[in-house]
């Protein structure tokens, strides 16, 4: 399983990489794994604001659809359109060409205490 | 000849129907009437200019055509069809034969009630039986499918709390072993959703409900028995719990099969439950149908029922349209009326001793099933189950063989597979539902395919893989088929 060691991650699978005051997301190799083909993203407009835990959009896999939960709180800079044409990004490069959105953190400092390490979160896969 | 023609019958490139048109060629003549010839008067930009392309073709043609499909399209009139929540039952002919009489297949809908007691008749017989099975009040039949009686239902909830306490609450609760269809009707009817884990044992966590219910919880929706297969034995706690915080509770029917003639909703404390007529009462179901999704609700929500609702006053039938707390229409006229008649049959032809014959044998083929198949694959719940079995085909993923690979090879035993990967929280699941129709034979049949294929996984695992190798088509890319959808066909193109 790929968990690279800089990335910080949820319980529900995504991956945060912090860069200054913005956060890359994404969803880990496990649950692209978990979901099979990934065929449809819908992405969150750019510019909304969303909470630490709140959807940020939805995946749709051939077997099942699952909501994208945002790590941290703050407004969406950026959302990666790639996936519209090419959802399966998410399959094949889960930490790079895959991400879902660039995140303008608003709380990070005190939010960040509720993300998991790449160990413990290898322990959460391996359960 | 004979031979290649048999053979082409069964290779993949059956042609389309667009394929055998021809221009000019024609199945029927539509006489000429002086008043097709008159200009229609719709407005700009909505009047067809060009006849609509379909295809041109001969009733013979047609009747070729579909019937060579269905042959190749694996239903229940061919084989066993166990797929888990769907309840794929035989569906009894003697249905057909009345919703065929004149009296009710050749009815207009605008014609005046005067002159169709009788089908009015149908529908008050057919609503006061669905209330008497599920405990309940009062009905609407005009829902279309479960997931429309779903969302029926939380407009009706929505208006409710509007009605008495000013306000329409936030909140609907759902188990994570939810149809995803809950969740769905949850956010079109404006509220937000509140998923709960399960408990270990596959039943709702009734610690976790407690402190997740408040004045802002609009209702519970909660499948009983659940999609595990396993009947909520705290239901009726659950359903006092969400009534102390002044919410409703919704029972998702799609797994009624289970209950009838043993167990009702209005007994365990719910408010409203969908009944999906295409399931439990043998309507026709998957490509074919269509569905209808009855919704049944206490006397304290009848008032918000869709109008019209059916009226009975000393054996004269009536639309009672005057219902100013109604949530409004749901469904063109009176809901798809041809089904109606259809489970009303089955519902008589049964009886009350008969319904619930059907469900006791429906929990028994379900529980020989997990028994049987216990031997060879993990059961995700391992205690006596209702009307449905979920394994795990996780044993079987550590051979090399998914369970999407179990379902493909199915196929070519003559099969259809059983649900897989729902629920979601079962790992590789294969919800198993045999209902009641299935002789004994057949389930051993079945139970004895499964086993051989687990024997397949172990010893060459790549068999599984590649399956099926005897249909018409083989794996189809449903990757492929989902991002690039094209369904349009131009002969031109």
């Amino acid at each position: 399983m790929n968990i690279p060691k800089d990335l910080l991650y949820t319980k529900d699978h995504e991956w945060v990489r912090i860069e200054g005051d913005l956060a890359v997301v994404g969803i880990t190799d496990f649950a692209q794994g978990e979901l099979g083909d990934i065929v449809f993203v819908q992405l969150p407009e750019k510019g909304s604001r969303i909470a630490q835990g709140q959807s940020l959009g939805s995946i749709e896999a051939v077997k099942a659809v699952a909501d994208v939960y945002s790590p941290l709180s703050g407004e969406v800079a950026e959302v990666n359109a790639a996936l519209n044409d090419k959802p399966e990004l998410m399959n094949q490069e889960p930490y790079g060409g895959g991400w879902v959105v660039k995140i303008r953190t608003a709380n990070l400092a005190a939010e960040k205490a509720a993300l998991l390490n790449a160990a413990a979160y290898a322990d959460l896969t391996t359960a | 000849m004979a031979t290649k023609r048999s053979v082409r019958a069964l290779q993949s490139e059956t042609p389309l129907i667009f394929e055998l048109s021809r221009p000019g060629r024609t199945g029927c003549e539509i006489p000429a009437h002086s008043s097709l010839a008159k200009p229609v008067s719709l407005p700009d930009g909505l009047a067809r200019r060009q006849a609509p392309r379909l295809p041109e073709v001969a009733e013979n043609q047609v009747m070729r055509h579909y019937t060579n499909l269905s042959v190749r399209n694996h239903h229940i009139d061919r084989d066993f069809y166990p797929l888990g929540s769907c309840t794929m039952k035989y569906n009894p002919r003697v249905n057909e034969d009345m919703a065929a009489l004149p009296g009710f297949s050749a009815l207009h809908p605008l014609q005046p009630a005067i002159t169709c007691q009788g089908a009015l008749q149908v529908e008050h017989e057919l609503s006061k039986a669905l209330a008497e099975i599920t405990g309940l009040e009062a009905v609407t039949l005009q829902p279309a499918a479960g997931a429309q009686g779903e969302l029926t239902a939380l407009l009706m909830f929505r208006a409710y709390h509007i009605k008495h306490g000013g306000r329409p609450r936030r909140r609907v609760i759902i188990p994570d072993s939810a149809h995803g269809t809950n969740p769905a009707s949850i956010v079109i009817a404006g509220y937000e959703v509140l998923e709960l884990a399960s408990g270990a044992d596959g039943l709702m966590d009734v610690s976790a409900l407690k402190n997740a219910l408040n004045e802002d919880v609009a209702a519970l929706m909660i499948t009983n028995p659940n999609t595990v297969g396993l009947f909520e034995s705290r239901i009726s706690e659950i359903t006092r719990m969400v009534h102390d915080v002044g919410g409703l509770v919704y029972m998702d029917g799609a797994n009624l099969n289970a209950l009838l003639g043993i167990a009702r909703p209005g007994d365990m404390g719910f408010d409203a439950c969908h009944i999906n007529l295409h399931k439990t009462f043998s309507t026709p179901h998957g490509g074919g149908g269509p569905g209808s999704g009855p919704v049944a609700v206490t006397k304290a929500l009848a008032p918000f029922l869709p109008s019209p609702v059916i009226h009975e006053a000393g054996g004269a039938y009536s639309w009672d349209w005057d219902r100013p707390d109604s949530i409004g229409h749901v469904h063109a006229f009176f809901g798809n009326f041809g089904v109606h008649v259809r489970a009303l049959t089955y519902i008589l032809s049964m009886g009350a001793d008969g319904l619930r014959a059907m469900s006791e044998a429906a929990i028994i083929n379900a529980n020989y099933l997990r028994v049987k198949l216990g031997k060879a694959y993990e059961v995700a719940y391992d205690a006596p189950c209702m009307h449905e079995v979920v394994l795990s085909g996780d044993r079987q993923k550590a051979k090399g063989a998914r369970t999407a690979d179990i379902a493909k090879r199915l196929l070519d035993y003559g099969f259809h597979p059983p649900t897989v990967y729902f629920p979601l929280i079962v790992h590789e699941a294969l919800m198993i539902e045999p209902t009641e129709s299935e002789p004994k034979e057949t389930l051993d049949e079945f139970i004895e395919t499964l086993l051989e294929i687990d024997r397949e996984a172990a010893a060459n695992p790549k068999l599984l893989q590649d399956a099926p190798h005897t249909t018409p088509v083989r794996r189809l890319d449903e990757a492929a088929a989902a991002r690039a959808l094209n369904i349009r066909y131009f002969k031109d193109r």
